[in-house]
């Protein structure tokens, strides 16, 4: 008996997600049970494609097939190869756990409105961002390209009730399709140059990747389809749609867009960059790192800034963006001045923070939805103390805040450390602006890295610490079974490629040598698998079992020592200065504990801050209430988006005064139409 | 044999770490008692201190959960694994190569975390604005720091402590403007990361001057020794660290046993002027304005980045 190939394999888990589509109208009038199977089937599936990318990347051999169907003479193109491989594997083990979760989750969802719509567009969802991985032309990519995009706008206006939810989705798909539209010239531009304008040749990766193209062009093309990815990878200034998409779709759908459909946009820009055509310029890379560092930085600043769960984690998915950006774009660098092992190492530390990312983001979004179900609230103002009503899920958010604060030995440490790695060796690039650039770039990460520890005190600190904020008692409950299970899996998932990151890196190396030519494997498990090396062992060296290891030893001893004498261990009220009356709303908040930066990076941001006297009969001086109220707005939106939409109403405005009403100004047009068309042609 | 050699150094630092660093904080305190004309308590103090803290009941608010009382435990743990890293006495410790010098930052960053986490679970309005404060300082605090250890890592052309102090020792001494302005930056840092004066005050418990203090305030029993030993295992860390990297000379190599008596005599003699600067610092300046601390900490920042921007351009 012989094994299917991990291409029908992975063709399969698209197939099966798109049949459930098709499927699940004819379960509408059994919600229950439409819940079951479908999310039973999307875990088959997703074990299945986890097989497939798994195996792929494992033995790192190339596969295609072509089918027969789409227009004549157009057939679709697949292909799986370890690229894809490795983002196929991070799409299904999301979606795995996504998936579980979603057993509760949907049927949260069900006390509101029938979810057939939703279980559709989720499956299609899914088969869309698999199918990106595997088409191998132009064509077929932008089918799924659009699938996808167009399932995850219905997931976000799912709630489609409420003003918000149809806003966002409306500012998603408008720079969605922008982005599109970028990517479609940038392949255009690519198809012309491989087989000519008249021909239909040149749309297949496979012809684009043999054509010649003039430098200028492939600039072009290149800055196109970046700008194209960008826009869906919400790299700033492009970001706008993610905080006000995040909030309002239904948590597991956040934590695919995020956990992974990001990722597929940069799926997008590793493929062209490293893989359809040659890097010949190297400001490709300085542009791709420009914008990882503003990312990366403003992204976490904003983040810190907020006060909706959801959209604060929206905002540090800006930033790790910006993280994962930051390293592609050093491996862009290495690369173009032909450093290949230094260029696998930035690759490696950019696609290792793809996966991380996706696993810890999917997990905290999965926790905020699970507070969100329990306790209905957004704000983190009204939260605070779930630690004692949810344990099981303060637990798991709480590995989720340490591997997103980038703390050994959780996964988010580990790219990050690699990163770093990458930075110190980039003094052997040439050029003084790369030698300025380098030193800040190190800088901004630090800093952007330190700040993320700081918004996930605050996150988990407010939300899950300290005394319940919210009106009247807490009624919060844990959360049931599968939703529970689902942020296990994550939270287990995240330790586990903190503390073995070298076998993680073993099994990456076919990317990075289909990429760059040049492999970790080597160097990194020199070693053996305790230790991670990625250079030289001489050069930096982590050790992510031994800090484990060595952290859970010492608790244990100080436990055992520090509890030889049987202290009597007493209860009793919070130390209140001597002034009785502490009420809950007395603790810090986010709006407070975020205060020391606004005040310290206030110029960046655009904050309006207003105090108000409740009580308008008293003179100012003798209030004793006030009202405060803190708003800080996105300055990218001032500067980006408010000028160019009231451009496009002005022009609007002034070209309506083609329409008058007239039908003889009509007939006038038509007429010089016909006119030009016949002298011109 | 050299396993067992390296595991007696290795154990042998994690006591000298464990026991030696309260001395140091006495010694500082009783300097600064000399500093400011006052009697002093014996550099045998914190001793004391700690035996009375172990020995005296717990008291925890109603409603402290598992986190607050697992901090004190992990900020010791991370603290202890900090110290197994970095080379105090010998470069030859078989944990060295566990966390170089980026990840040594993330283990203080650990303790750090969890500390915070503290200060919030109680839910008073003192236990937040420490927590707040304390990482308000330590986010821009711990870049600057990455940036100078960077500067030397450069420099010695690894990041693992060891190899670090090894390529410094064994080379001719070179003035490096890149060393001098990271110099420069880790003192600043080293200054605001253990809560020492004009950024925070150890000695202080009066609210508006509090940052770290105010985050452990909840505290008592076991779990404050626990947070004061860490405390104190960390200034020793932070001074230890400077010594390491800045003036390595006197610490052992691999196999040399005739260097530990050397190493640990240098060690003494370091430390101790550390010490007297750290004095004349905290005497002669006053506790600066919460406000300034970024100002402070972004000069250190900029610091650091002009040395590695100066190793980039110059060397």
């Amino acid at each position: 008996m012989t094994l299917p190939t991990p291409l029908a394999v992975a063709f399969f888990t698209a197939l099966i997600f798109i049949i459930m589509a098709v499927v699940s109208p004819l379960l509408a009038s059994r919600q229950a049970s439409l819940i079951r199977i479908a999310f039973f089937f999307s875990v088959v599936a997703c074990i299945m494609g986890l097989y497939a990318g798994f195996s792929v990347v494992l033995s790192g051999q190339a596969e295609t097939l072509t089918l027969p169907i789409g227009l004549p003479d157009l057939p679709f193109y697949l292909r799986l190869d370890a690229l894809s491989g490795f983002f196929f594997t991070i799409t299904s083990l999301l979606g795995l756990f996504v998936s579980v979760y979603s057993f509760g989750y949907v049927k949260g969802l069900l006390d509101r409105r029938p979810v057939t719509s939703f279980v559709v567009f989720y499956n299609l969802f899914m088969a869309g961002m698999l199918l990106v991985l595997m088409a191998d032309d132009a064509y077929f990519f932008m089918i799924s390209w659009e699938l996808m995009t167009v399932s995850s706008f219905f997931l976000v206006c799912f709630e489609d009730e409420s003003l918000e939810a149809r806003r966002a989705a409306f500012i998603y798909l408008l720079i969605a399709h922008v982005g599109a539209m970028t990517i479609l010239l940038a392949f255009g531009i690519l198809a012309g140059f491989a087989a000519g304008f008249e021909s239909f040749r040149g749309f297949t990766f496979e012809a684009m990747r043999t054509a010649s193209i003039p430098r200028s062009w492939a600039s072009i093309a290149f800055v196109l389809a970046f700008f194209g990815f960008a826009a869906k990878a919400g790299v700033i200034p492009m970001h706008v749609w993610l905080p006000e998409a995040h909030p309002a779709a239904p948590s597991n759908v956040s934590a695919l867009m995020s956990g992974v459909m990001l990722k597929v946009a940069i799926y997008g820009i590793v493929r062209l960059a490293f893989d359809i055509f040659p890097i010949t310029a190297w400001w490709w890379g300085g542009l791709v790192l420009c914008l990882g560092l503003v990312s990366a930085v403003m992204g976490i600043l904003y983040a810190l800034m907020q006060v909706d769960l959801k959209r604060l984690l929206a905002y540090s998915s800006v930033e790790n963006v910006g993280i994962i950006m930051i390293s592609l774009g050093l491996a862009m660098l290495f690369k173009f001045h032909n450093l290949n092992l230094l260029a696998a190492l930035a690759l490696t530390a950019s696609l290792y923070h793809c996966l991380n990312h996706a696993l810890f983001k999917g997990l905290l979004f999965m926790g905020a939805g699970a507070i969100l179900h329990s306790t209905h609230e957004r704000n983190m103002e009204r939260m605070g103390g779930l630690i004692h009503r949810m344990p099981q899920t303060a637990l798991v958010f709480l590995a989720g805040c340490l591997a997103v604060s980038a703390l050994p030995p959780f996964n988010g440490f580990v790219s990050e450390w690699l990163a770093f790695q990458a930075f110190l060796q980039s003094s052997v690039l040439p050029g003084q602006v790369l030698k300025l650039l380098s030193p800040l770039g190190a800088a901004l990460l630090a800093l952007a890295a330190a700040m993320s520890a700081r918004c996930f005190v605050k996150v988990y600190g407010v939300v899950f610490l300290g005394r319940w904020r919210g009106q009247g008692q807490c009624q919060a409950q844990e959360t049931g079974l599968a939703m529970r299970a689902g942020m296990w899996l994550a939270a287990g998932a995240c330790l586990a490629l903190g503390v073995f990151p070298t076998l993680v890196i073993g099994w990456m190396d076919t990317v990075t040598n289909e990429l760059t030519g040049a492999g970790l494997k080597a160097s990194a498990q020199a070693y053996g698998w305790l230790w991670l090396t990625p250079v030289s062992a001489a050069r930096a060296s982590y050790s992510g079992p031994l800090v484990f290891a060595v952290i859970a030893v010492v608790i244990l001893a100080a436990y055992l020592v520090f509890h030889s004498r049987k202290g009597v261990v007493r209860r009793s009220a919070v130390w209140d200065c001597g002034y009785p009356g502490l009420t809950n709303r007395m603790q810090y908040n986010s709006t407070s504990f975020a205060m020391p930066l606004r005040r310290i990076f206030g110029s960046l941001l655009i904050i309006k801050e207003t105090v108000r006297p409740c009580d308008v009969t008293r003179p100012a001086a003798f209030q004793e209430r006030f009202t405060y109220e803190v708003k800080v707005l996105d300055r990218v939106w001032y500067i980006f988006y408010k000028p160019l939409t009231q451009a496009v109403f002005w022009i609007a405005r002034h070209a309506t005064r083609l329409q008058n009403g007239r039908i003889q100004i009509y007939l006038m047009y038509s007429l010089i139409t016909l006119i030009v068309l016949l002298v011109f042609s | 044999m050299r396993i067992v050699y390296s595991l007696i150094i290795e154990a042998a630092q994690i006591a000298v770490v464990l026991a030696v660093a309260p001395a140091f904080v006495g010694w500082v305190r009783m300097l600064k008692c000399r500093a400011q004309g006052r009697a002093s308590a014996g550099i045998l103090q914190p001793y004391r201190d700690l035996r009375r803290l172990f020995y005296k009941d717990v008291v925890l608010a109603g409603n402290a959960s598992w986190i607050f009382r697992s901090a004190p435990y992990v900020a010791f743990g991370a603290t202890v694994l900090a110290g197994a890293i970095i080379p105090v006495i010998s470069t030859d410790l078989p944990l060295g190569l566990t966390a170089d010098v980026i990840a040594l930052v993330a283990v203080f960053a650990i303790a750090r975390f969890f500390t915070a986490l503290a200060g919030m679970d109680i839910g008073t309005a003192f236990g937040g604005m420490g927590s707040s404060r304390e990482m308000m300082v330590a986010s821009l605090a711990e870049p600057a720091m990455l940036m100078s250890v960077f500067t030397i890592s450069l420099v010695a052309g690894s990041t693992t402590l060891s190899e670090m102090v090894r390529v410094i020792t064994s080379g001719q001494f070179v003035f490096r403007p890149s060393m001098a302005l990271a110099l420069m930056a880790f003192v600043l840092i080293g200054i605001a990361e253990t809560g020492r004066i004009p950024v925070d005050n150890p000695a202080t418990h009066l609210e508006l001057t509090m940052i770290h203090e105010a985050m452990v305030l909840e505290y008592s029993g076991r779990h404050l020794a626990l947070i004061e030993w860490a405390g104190m295992i960390k200034l020793f860390l932070f001074a230890s660290l400077g010594v390491a990297l800045f003036v390595p000379w006197g610490i052992g190599g691999p196999h040399e046993v005739f260097m530990v008596p050397v190493a640990v005599v240098s060690l003494a003699i370091k430390l101790g002027i550390v010490g007297v600067c750290l004095v004349l610092v905290e005497t002669r300046l006053a506790k600066m304005r919460i406000f300034q601390v970024p100002e402070f900490l972004g000069v250190a920042f900029i610091l650091a980045t002009l040395g590695m921007l100066s190793f980039f351009m110059l060397e």
